[in-house]
């Protein structure tokens, strides 16, 4: 008996001593976490804000738009971005419903084949790009005799940038939708409603914050890419720079005023899509709460 | 007929669900499929439905063979067990979903509606969301919901499974009653013997992808065709003995049992429901047995009590009203003699 109190006695002293360390503990570790947080996050970002408005207003705007090449690389951005985030929608949507709608072998490894955007290093999607439609490649003499052109184009800007992002929307609607569960789909169908008005009217209500977040983030990251843009984009100014690529021509050309507002505007929209995410967030967690509370009680 | 099916296989992978399974369901009645889980009734349910395929037989509705049609050409409600209600609409929107999708004209879709939502007593409650009504009222959207679409036939898969008792009790009386009220031929499934002998004109009872009975109720109950049915639906004592030239033998107990008449003895297993045993402090003058009670526990209007068989070593059950239990002073150990007024006999592998 008495080993056994002891014991106790001794856990709820140690426990009550994790909870009351000395101030100068707790103060230097708070402390200790924001300046790390503000060394490598918070005076970078800041940073860019400066060094981008260092010589005022006027001249951060001027150098956003006087500029030809630049005007082209922000529209460019703005015209790849969406059509590639459109084909990942459609991807997405299908593949998160054939996924958590039918059961088939081989499944799982389709599952797992979706994750391999992420896993690939963007220089290698591109250069995979470039094996397949570029000069060299398998299919780049048929293509030139026919005069399309994917590679150093717009259309291969789109199919790396839809390829880096594609996981993003399925990998968002997978969960979503196994929680969600068929049940109303099957309900919708028992009233007559064929595929195509279940589809519109049933799920994609259901999924549609869940989308939209999947949406926010394929967006951002497909504005932001560089790696696999750099590869297939061929750098022609006023032609296939991306705002990434400017940035850093810009800044090669020690232009750094131009560079870093360029730089600024990706910040902001990485920015914007923080707290656009804090939001969906809250609202897709909803959408599972409420597959809980009305879906099975 | 309404609806019946004939010669219905359904295989999920190796587990047979349904095993030739032949049914007609009578117009204007209310059936219920009873049977424990794994019995294959919501599978058949699910085939009359349309929303699974057999993998043989027929299912024909008003003579019309609709084996292979989609759930939108067969004319069905269907209730599901969890509602599957679309959260994102309005009570309103839910009710409407099915004669919307059909292109109804918006004047005739809300005086459905509303006529509807009267019927199943949901008025006022048109704009709130299915996340905001109480169990027993999304079950009867659901309910509203399936008959919007003017079926011909109703089906409802478990359809108070998800309630709690109270509630469960209301609702089943109030769906008899509107069955009563709207005479559509439905088709429930259950697996509470107590709720399907409730509510059904009639009583399916199935096991492991067969119907094993199906009558009314009062048929299924008082004349179970098998030992699998006299015991699902409801406590029974099973005695195990031997029947031989229209006697019953079990233990040193004989009871009269003129069905069998064949010389040779047989293994065979009498049983008999606890209300069909009476207690008495003397000695019947009919074959009886001495038992000692253990239990006695009030159970509504009966008690049911619980006694040792002192010949025979085994366990008996017996309801007892509480006046005669009173008159006889019944308490634990106190002695009693017990003797069945009705039995039944069911000889394995013996058929007439």
């Amino acid at each position: 008996m008495m080993p056994q109190k002891s014991t106790v006695a001794s856990s709820t002293a140690r426990h009550a001593a994790s909870r009351e360390d000395p101030v100068w503990v707790r103060v230097l570790l708070i402390g200790l976490a924001f300046l790390v947080i503000g060394v490598l996050i918070v005076i970078p970002v800041a940073n860019v804000f400066y060094q981008a408005f260092r010589g005022g207003a006027g001249v951060y705007w001027k150098n956003l738009v006087s500029d030809p090449d630049t005007r082209h690389s922000i529209f460019l951005t703005l015209t790849v971005a969406p059509v590639a985030v459109a084909l990942n929608v459609v991807f997405g949507v299908a593949a998160a419903w054939l996924i958590t709608r039918f059961k088939f072998p081989g499944r799982t490894f389709l599952t797992t084949l979706l994750d391999l955007p992420f896993a690939i290093s963007p220089v290698v999607a591109g250069l995979m790009f470039m094996l397949m439609f570029g000069l060299q490649g398998y299919m780049g003499p048929w293509l030139r005799d026919h005069g399309i052109k994917i590679v150093f184009a717009y259309p291969g800007l789109v199919l790396v940038t839809a390829f880096v992002t594609m996981p993003f929307i399925a990998r968002e609607l997978i969960p979503v939708m196994d929680a969600i569960g068929s049940d109303e789909e099957i309900a919708a169908v028992s009233l007559g409603a064929n595929g195509w008005q279940t589809f519109w009217r049933i799920t994609i209500p259901n999924i549609k914050w869940g989308l939209l977040y999947g949406v926010i983030l394929c967006n951002a990251r497909a504005m932001g890419e560089f790696g696999a843009v750099h590869v297939v984009s061929g750098h022609i100014s006023g032609q296939t720079d991306t705002m990434p690529l400017r940035v850093e021509k810009l800044f090669q050309e020690y232009n750094n005023p131009g560079s870093f507002a360029v730089a600024s505007v990706l910040t902001a929209l990485a920015i914007v899509t923080l707290f656009l995410k804090i939001w969906l967030e809250h609202k897709t967690s909803h959408e599972l709460a409420e597959a809980r509370d009305v879906g099975v009680t | 007929m309404s609806i019946s099916v004939k010669g219905i296989t359904k295989h999920f992978g190796k587990f047979t669900a349904l095993d030739n399974v032949s049914l007609e369901v009578p117009n204007g009645q209310l059936t219920a499929l009873l049977g424990p889980s794994g019995s294959g009734k919501t599978t058949l349910l699910r085939i009359i439905a349309g929303l699974e395929t057999p993998d043989d037989g027929t299912v024909m509705s008003y003579d019309q063979d609709v084996t292979g049609s989609s759930p939108q050409d067969r004319q069905v409600g269907f209730v599901f067990q969890h509602y599957a209600l679309f959260r994102h609409m309005s009570v309103f929107d839910n009710v409407a979903f099915g004669m919307q999708v059909r292109k109804k004209p918006k004047d005739e879709v809300r005086d459905r509606v509303m006529e509807l939502l009267r019927l199943v007593r949901l008025e006022g409650l048109e704009r709130r969301f299915p996340s905001q009504l109480s169990g027993g009222q999304r079950q009867r959207v659901a309910l509203a919901r399936a008959l919007a679409v003017q079926p011909k036939v109703l089906l409802l898969d478990e359809p108070f499974g998800a309630l709690d008792a109270k509630v469960r009790q209301e609702l089943r009386q109030w769906l008899r009653r509107l069955h009563d009220e709207i005479h559509l031929t439905s088709v429930f499934v259950t697996h509470d013997q107590e709720e399907a002998f409730e509510v059904a004109d009639q009583v399916v009872v199935m096991r492991g992808g067969q119907i094993e009975q199906a009558g009314t109720p009062q048929q299924v109950f008082e004349h179970p065709a098998n030992p699998f049915v006299m015991d699902f639906l409801g406590q029974v004592n099973v005695f195990h003995g031997r029947v031989e030239d229209g006697r019953a033998v079990v233990g040193g107990l004989e009871f009269a049992y003129p069905d069998y008449t064949g010389v040779e003895s047989r293994n065979a297993s009498v049983y008999v429901r606890p209300h069909e045993l009476d207690l008495d402090n003397v000695p019947f003058a009919t074959t009886h047995l001495r038992a000692r009670i253990l239990h006695i526990n009030p159970m509504g209007s009966m008690a049911r009590v619980q006694l040792q068989a002192e010949e025979l070593d085994f366990l008996l059950h017996v309801d007892v009203s509480h006046e005669r239990c009173r008159e006889l002073m019944l308490a634990p150990e106190s002695k009693v003699y017990v003797a069945p007024k009705r039995l039944r006999v069911f000889i394995p592998d013996f058929s007439i």
